[in-house]
């Protein structure tokens, strides 16, 4: 049941993303393109998402433990520091730059356009010079 | 200049659409949490699998597979038109902007989805901060390449 949850989830946020126009990197940057070609879309998927997963977070954690694994594994990092502000930094700079952020760019890999078999590839290999650079090894540490 | 010759510079404003899709995302992310007990944050899901092989690895390549299932069911199904997708900017800034999206929610350990939505949903003041500053960062990226630079 644990493998089925994990593809049942990943379906629906496949079909998240590729529903809301998520998955159009245009549709995304004129989301930020506030004072220009005004998208607000973006908006809407955020807020129908984070209404969802609050009320669902408090219903699910209030069980001892998830239903299909031993134990809850929520980020335990406190406190903020250079590595988090510096992070979002750069990673802002590369969403508004290409419009793409890790869960649409993977997904848009299905439709077959180059720039998104770039873009995973130049981001997997970014996310490689960060843990050989910068993070202690044994993996992400606060799981996002 | 578009990457595709596809002059689809505006995109419409879909509330609905926007919404249904947010709300799927919502469910996503609570059926992991109380299935798995795991944050639904893409960066850190696909990062992880980069690495040496570890147990817990089998959920979260199941995960990337249903992500992609998902997205070719949604478009067979109806729900969305991949010819109107277009890519903005260049080879250069594609490779650039991967690049640095990967560095920064390796080290800022979050993306949209496990900052912005998982973060936020636990209240987390580290996501909400997180989230606001790669806001405010992206949009002042597309401000000064499409108002300031000029480029499309």
């Amino acid at each position: 049941m644990d493998k089925l949850t994990a593809l049942l989830a990943g379906l629906l946020f496949g079909a998240g993303v590729t529903v809301s126009g998520m998955v159009n990197p245009m549709k995304v940057q004129n989301f930020m393109d506030i004072l220009g070609r005004w998208d607000p879309t973006l908006l809407f998927v955020m807020g129908g998402a984070l209404a969802v997963t609050y009320a669902g977070y408090r219903l699910v954690l209030r069980a001892p433990r998830p239903r299909f694994a031993a134990a809850f594994v929520i980020p335990s990092l406190q406190g903020i520091d250079e590595r988090l502000i510096g992070g979002a930094v750069v990673f802002g700079l590369g969403w508004g730059l290409t419009g793409l952020c890790p869960g649409p760019a993977i997904a848009s890999l299905v439709f077959g356009y180059w720039p998104s078999v770039l873009f995973v590839l130049a981001m997997a290999a970014g996310m490689m010079l960060a843990r050989s650079l910068f993070l202690e090894t044994g993996g992400t540490s606060s799981g996002d | 200049m578009d990457q595709l010759d596809t002059p689809l510079l505006t995109t419409a404003f879909t509330p609905l659409a926007g919404l249904t899709g947010g709300i799927l995302i919502g469910l996503s992310a609570v059926l992991l949490m109380g299935g798995l007990g795991r944050v639904a944050g893409i960066s850190g899901i696909f990062g992880s699998l980069l690495g040496r092989w570890r147990p817990d690895n089998a959920w979260r390549a199941l995960f990337i597979a249903g992500l992609l299932a998902g997205a070719i069911l949604t478009s067979l199904l109806g729900g969305f038109d991949s010819d109107s997708m277009a890519f903005p900017g260049n080879p250069l800034t594609t490779v650039v902007g991967g690049l640095l999206v990967g560095l920064g929610t390796a080290l800022g350990a979050g993306c949209t989805s496990g900052h912005g939505i998982c973060g936020i949903a636990r209240l987390s003041v580290r996501s909400i901060v997180s989230t606001a500053v790669f806001m405010v960062f992206a949009v002042a990226t597309v401000y000064l390449m499409r108002h300031v630079i000029g480029a499309s």
